[in-house]
């Protein structure tokens, strides 16, 4: 398989949120604004470039029988470097995704592409496949975002399209993320029927 | 006393894991077909989350802030280990999740079947781990009420998970609109479930 090919792969046919419906709690947790879920998925890119790419390269010195461990603290160090580089130049940004920055460690889909693809493949198509997936990621994020962001508020990346008045508070607290997500998964599997 | 107990039902039901903080949805979905087998793994939740938060809190305050390790040598007294922290919480749940996994395996052989991947799995449920930072951010007085919280966190989830179950066993045999089936309604439904538990949020304890 060529690297486009697995950049691709992971970008639509294996996206993490609307097919393999992974990682759900920061797809639910930080997307309240638009902005908030773009910088979320780029966190999370980041992590899971790094990773894939250590995990597929340090593959064969870890032993079969503790390697999920040994994902995990991986994994940890990442974040926790991300979390400390966002901390020191983006703080306002760290504040509004607060406890999302460290639970990326506990993200099921960096651990699962660490398990199902960088263990078992070389170096480049590792970091092209975390490069994919982390970009399917970020797409479904920054569109649930939009959603909740234009219906709660009325406005889009904190631009005013609608009059105050219009936005329902409730998509932008909790109840609002599980039914917006809700109908966002129904509406997938209708256009993926459409297409078969 | 009183703390304690405030503690506890803002744990429960204000702050609950589910429907105000989305924190472990994974498992949440995936196991929440039949009640049985939801309350097990509810209750092991429950153990898991009531043993590692307070270990976590003890080891936040005697070995990882600025200064903590002050009781065991002078010299340490500027020491600040909290870049730790992340890697320390995760090493011990998976140690607690392991336990409770053999536990399960040698005493409950059909819950352990029934469970399947989502038991080790565990280790990275963010409810877990989202408890043990809650509690960091929060600076709890002392260990008991780390404890205390530590049981509501995971006692929320239990009825989070329970009562998704039981909707779940009921509307098996509704007529859904097809795009809908699966994952799209269990979603709605815990929309609305979580509209219900905000009526929490007004709750002066």
């Amino acid at each position: 398989m060529s690297n486009i090919k697995i950049l691709l792969n992971g970008i639509i046919k294996e996206n993490p949120i609307f097919v393999l419906l992974l990682g759900m709690c920061p797809t639910l947790g930080t997307t309240t604004s638009a902005i908030n879920g773009l910088a979320m998925g780029a966190a999370t890119t980041f992590v899971i470039i790094c990773s894939n790419f250590s995990v597929s390269a340090l593959k064969n010195l870890i032993p079969d029988q503790v390697r999920i461990p040994a994902y995990i603290v991986i994994i940890a160090t990442f974040v926790t470097m991300l979390q400390l580089f966002m901390q020191a130049f983006i703080p306002a940004l760290y504040a509004s995704l607060g406890i999302f920055i460290p639970l990326i460690v506990v993200n099921c889909i960096v651990l699962g592409r660490a398990e199902a693809f960088a263990a078992k493949n070389k170096v480049i198509p590792s970091i092209f496949d975390g490069i994919g997936v982390g970009i399917g990621f970020t797409v479904a994020l920054t569109l649930l975002g939009t959603i909740r962001e234009l219906l709660g508020t009325g406005r889009l990346f904190n631009i005013k399209l609608l009059p105050e008045e219009y936005g329902s508070l409730i998509f932008v607290l909790a109840p609002g993320a599980f039914i917006a997500l809700g109908y966002l998964i129904a509406t997938v599997n209708k256009l993926k029927k459409a297409e078969a | 006393m009183e703390d304690l107990f405030s503690t506890f039902l803002r744990a429960i039901f204000i702050d609950n894991m589910v429907f105000s903080y989305y924190l472990g949805m994974c498992s949440f979905f995936a196991i929440s077909k039949n009640v049985k087998t939801s309350m097990g793994l509810g209750l092991t939740v429950v153990f898991i989350l009531g043993c590692t938060v307070p270990i976590n809190y003890l080891l936040e305050k005697y070995v990882l802030v600025e200064g903590a390790l002050s009781w065991l040598d002078e010299r340490f007294v500027n020491t600040d280990l909290s870049f730790l922290s992340l890697i320390i919480f995760i090493t011990v749940i998976a140690s607690f999740v392991q336990l409770a996994e053999m536990f399960i395996e040698r005493f409950m052989p059909a819950l352990y079947a029934s469970l399947g991947i989502f038991l080790p799995l565990l280790a990275v449920n963010c409810a877990i781990l989202g408890g043990s930072l809650f509690m960091q951010q929060r600076s709890f007085p002392n260990a008991g009420t780390a404890t205390v919280y530590g049981l509501g966190c995971g006692i929320g989830w239990l009825l989070a998970i329970v009562g998704m179950a039981a909707i779940s066993e009921k509307i098996s045999y509704s007529d859904i609109p097809k795009p809908l089936k699966g994952l799209g309604i269990a979603f709605v439904i815990t929309g609305l479930m979580g509209m219900g538990f905000m009526c929490f949020s007004g709750l002066k304890i």
